[in-house]
């Protein structure tokens, strides 16, 4: 092998499938000790699944992992760090034990494996290695401090912390800035120079171009499980970046948009959730449907809840046709004429143990009553049934239980349940996610048909062709803020992606 | 694919089993408790097991709506203690009549409703060891009420003189049969309407399935909890009060041995014709099961003090059955 091939990690035709997904196909990635690569791609494009192969995470993919020039096996966790591949998952919690130390957080693998026939910790020892690393890394936080009492930012750092107390090569960062402060993610890069400078290669996965650019030397793109670029990235445009990112166009999917668009009928005004969202002001006129646009992590969703009242700390004021709504929490809002699909469809949107009759009419189960008060099934049944047949739900009666339900007629029936009442306001949030393509069509025609009956649609998504397809306008979200307002028509996926990966904002 | 297929018959059997198991060994106890005895069968008997069963029952039908929305009411047995001290000693300390001593009893079961779900939901604890916690505070107080001492007619109070009042004897009957009997039907009765039939009950269960999608339906999950609790408590009272109208006393926490039973009652009323959920009718049987069990072991010559082992083993298998159920 070439002199080249030492200190180079390259994966070699890699494809993985889950049922029903081919996550990764044939996709070549390589990457140098002593810089930084970055890894970017749309939600779902595989770069999370590419680097879960590196770091051992699944064990039923093929392709080869080569490093200096020699195949190593990686088919678990532990053979991964055995090569020096280190991984720090976005989702900081699911690594660290919140009730120990970070001196026994970031011994932790030393303290598993490391302990062989020996019963008794040397706590005054853990300590001491705990604290070389950290000071290595240039960072001081006691090391006799609980984890649960860090904040986010330093909880990274432990964790990357971790990854170095055995030899490290190679460096994967998983959207480490998403949740940082502006000064967190200055400390994070000089960490990352550091590293760099003492020949550990680091591959960092982001949305944000503008970071890239600033630490990283090579680029890789990828597109619905493949790598569709790689190069230096100087030699890259941000430009041309977000036109490699760019999936197929979907085509034929959306409804013709009919009926007229009205006056401004909500308004939302100084929207602001701590740590999520950040004085967010916008309106929605009488027929329209507005998208709001961004990636994961921009903080759609937590809009999408501090409209409707389901977040406690969110603040700020709602107006329909100019009046004050009483939005406290989620019961005031449907009061106030205001419903919403929530994105997590199990765990917020349906009861999977109850019948799709209970889950449909859940939000206007008095309609359904006597007096108020008993519930008449026979009522419950006919509107249950009716609504079945409207949006096409694939169940075998009203009675049968939601869980037996694929997910597009899930999500039907999560949406279904607000169409028996009468709202004035419909919010969506990714409501296409994990839904089979007829289905989606299904949703887009339903959504359509809300604004042609003259209510108020806001649909939050991070898939552009949708928000191109169907809105008449979109509010386009970064780091908890709206950075942009865009007509639909006068606008492309292009110009969506480059304001919510923070492009231009800067420049 | 002979496998595939006995594996579908083996959860066709456990699918069974959950629906009718129940009512399947209440049957066969009945048969073997039947033979084994000589008046287990007669109608006095017959009685004196229902009549045994309808303190548990109307406890436990308290918990369950507490376990419909998902929380978990452990000071019932508690509850039912204060109740009876307090309805016990209005009679015989001051002497009052039914209705207000009754009255009084109840208001102070609603306060404690009110502690607990104010507890539960406004610390967000976790509802079973929040009223654990409750639990020994209720019990002290109702300790404290009656010094700790048993409330009686004509019991010595503090100054040296014996207690004047009278239980009034309408408030007798009502532990007596038919009394009891009808009070725990009409118990059941309403329960199963109001969860079953009315709107309030639907969300309840929502609240109990999914507290988030609940929410994210405009359901006001946090007036529901409170309501929940409010019942269990309500009808802890009612069961204590009847408790203090069949033994005519207020023992130092006379209620508590209820708790456990109750539990029992309401677990093994999850799989009763499959519900899958806390329900009224359930409950009912499984207070029936432990009623028969424990009354046939009695006539069997089991010692009491052995009785126990066997509602723990009942307790430990409803539980295994409930949650093996949920993986499946």
């Amino acid at each position: 092998m070439s002199a080249k091939a030492a200190g180079q990690l390259a994966m070699k035709d890699i494809s993985i499938a889950f049922p029903g997904v081919q996550a990764l196909s044939h996709v070549d990635f390589e990457a140098a000790a002593g810089r930084a690569h970055a890894l970017i791609g749309a939600n779902g494009a595989g770069k999370s699944t590419l680097m879960k192969v590196l770091s051992g995470a699944h064990d039923h993919y093929s392709g080869e992992v080569f490093l200096d020039g020699k195949a190593i096996s990686i088919r678990n966790p532990k053979n991964a760090k055995d090569n020096g591949i280190g991984i720090v998952y976005q989702e900081v919690d699911t690594a660290l034990i919140p009730s120990l130390s970070v001196g026994e957080n970031i011994m932790l693998e030393q303290t598993v494996y490391g302990m062989k026939g020996k019963h008794l910790m040397n706590w005054r020892k853990l300590h001491r290695e705990a604290e070389a690393v950290l000071s290595r890394m240039k960072v001081s936080i006691p090391t006799r401090r609980l984890v649960q009492e860090l904040t986010l930012a330093e909880k990274q750092l432990v964790l990357i912390a971790r990854s170095i107390t055995r030899e490290c090569r190679f460096l994967v960062l998983d959207e480490p800035t998403a949740p940082l402060s502006h000064t967190e993610t200055e400390r994070l890069f000089d960490l990352v120079t550091l590293l760099k400078s003492e020949g550990v290669g680091i591959i960092f996965i982001s949305h944000r171009l503008p970071e890239l650019y600033a630490i990283c030397e090579d680029i890789t793109i990828m597109r619905d499980g493949k790598v569709v670029h790689s190069d230096r990235i100087a030699n890259v445009e941000q430009h041309a970046v977000v036109e490699y990112m760019l999936g197929t166009k979907l085509d034929g999917q959306f409804p013709e948009r009919s009926g007229s668009i009205g006056e401004i009928a909500f308004e939302a005004k100084g929207m602001k959730d701590p740590g999520k969202i950040d004085d967010v002001t916008l309106n929605i006129r009488r027929g329209e449907i507005v998208g709001i646009g961004g990636l994961v992590g921009a903080g759609k969703t937590e809009l999408c809840r501090a409209l409707f009242g389901a977040s406690e700390s969110a603040a700020g004021e709602c107006f329909v046709d100019g009046k004050l709504l009483d939005c406290r929490t989620p019961y005031h809002a449907v009061r106030s004429g205001i419903a919403l699909v929530p994105e997590e469809r199990r765990r917020e949107g349906i009861l999977v143990e109850e019948s799709v009759a209970a889950n449909l009419t859940a939000a206007s189960l008095k309609q359904y009553t006597r007096f108020g008060l008993w519930i008449s099934r026979r009522k419950e049944y006919a509107a249950a049934a009716e609504r079945i047949a409207a949006l096409g739900i694939k169940a075998p009666g009203p009675d049968t239980k939601v869980k037996h339900l694929s997910g597009g007629n899930q999500q039907k029936v999560a949406i279904g349940k607000w169409l028996l009442v009468d709202a004035e306001v419909y919010i969506f949030d990714e409501p296409t996610k994990g839904v089979d393509v007829g289905a989606k069509r299904d949703i887009y025609e339903l959504v359509a048909e809300l604004a042609a009956r003259g209510k108020c649609v806001l649909y939050a998504s991070s898939e552009f062709p949708e928000l191109m397809g169907l809105t008449n306008r979109i509010y386009v979200m970064y780091d908890g803020k709206i950075t942009k307002e865009l007509l639909t028509e006068q606008t492309n996926e292009e110009e969506i992606l480059l304001y919510s990966t923070g492009g231009l904002v800067k420049a | 694919m002979k496998a595939a297929g006995s594996k579908r018959t083996a959860t066709g059997i456990f699918e069974f089993m959950y629906k009718y198991g129940t009512l399947i060994t209440i049957l066969l106890l009945v048969v073997f408790f039947g033979f084994a005895t000589d008046n287990f069968l007669s109608q006095s008997n017959i009685i004196s097991i229902f009549r045994s069963i309808s303190i548990v029952t109307i406890i436990a039908i308290g918990l369950t709506v507490s376990l419909a929305i998902g929380g978990f009411d452990l000071s019932v047995g508690s509850t039912a203690t204060l109740a009876n001290s307090i309805v016990i000693s209005m009679f015989v300390w001051h002497g009052l009549n039914m209705g207000l001593g009754i009255a009084f009893a109840l208001i102070a079961c609603l306060i404690v409703g009110l502690v607990n779900a104010f507890l539960v939901i406004n610390f967000k604890i976790q509802d079973m060891l929040m009223t654990l916690a409750t639990m020994f505070v209720f019990q002290g107080i109702a300790m404290t009420y009656t010094r700790g001492a048993t409330v009686s007619q004509n019991m010595i109070m503090p100054n040296g003189d014996f207690a004047t009042g009278k239980i009034p004897a309408v408030f007798k009957s009502l532990g007596l049969v038919p009394g009891i009997i009808i009070v725990m039907i009409i118990v059941v009765l309403v329960v199963h309407v109001f969860l079953t039939y009315s709107k309030h009950g639907r969300y309840m269960y929502m609240i109990g399935g999914n507290p988030e999608a609940a929410k994210l339906s405009g359901i006001a999950v946090g007036r529901y909890r409170l309501a929940a609790y409010l019942i269990s408590a309500l009808f802890a009272g009612i069961g204590g009060i009847i408790l203090g109208a069949r033994v005519m006393t207020a023992e130092v926490n006379s209620g508590g041995g209820y708790l456990m039973e109750a539990v029992a009652a309401a677990f093994i009323g999850y799989s009763v014709f499959g519900a899958g959920k806390p329900n009224a009718f359930g409950t009912l049987a499984g207070a029936v099961l432990i009623g028969i069990l424990t009354n046939g072991l009695v006539m069997m010559a089991v010692p009491y003090y052995a009785m126990d082992i066997v509602k723990g083993a009942v307790l430990a298998l409803a539980l295994a059955i409930t949650y093996y159920k949920r993986k499946h």
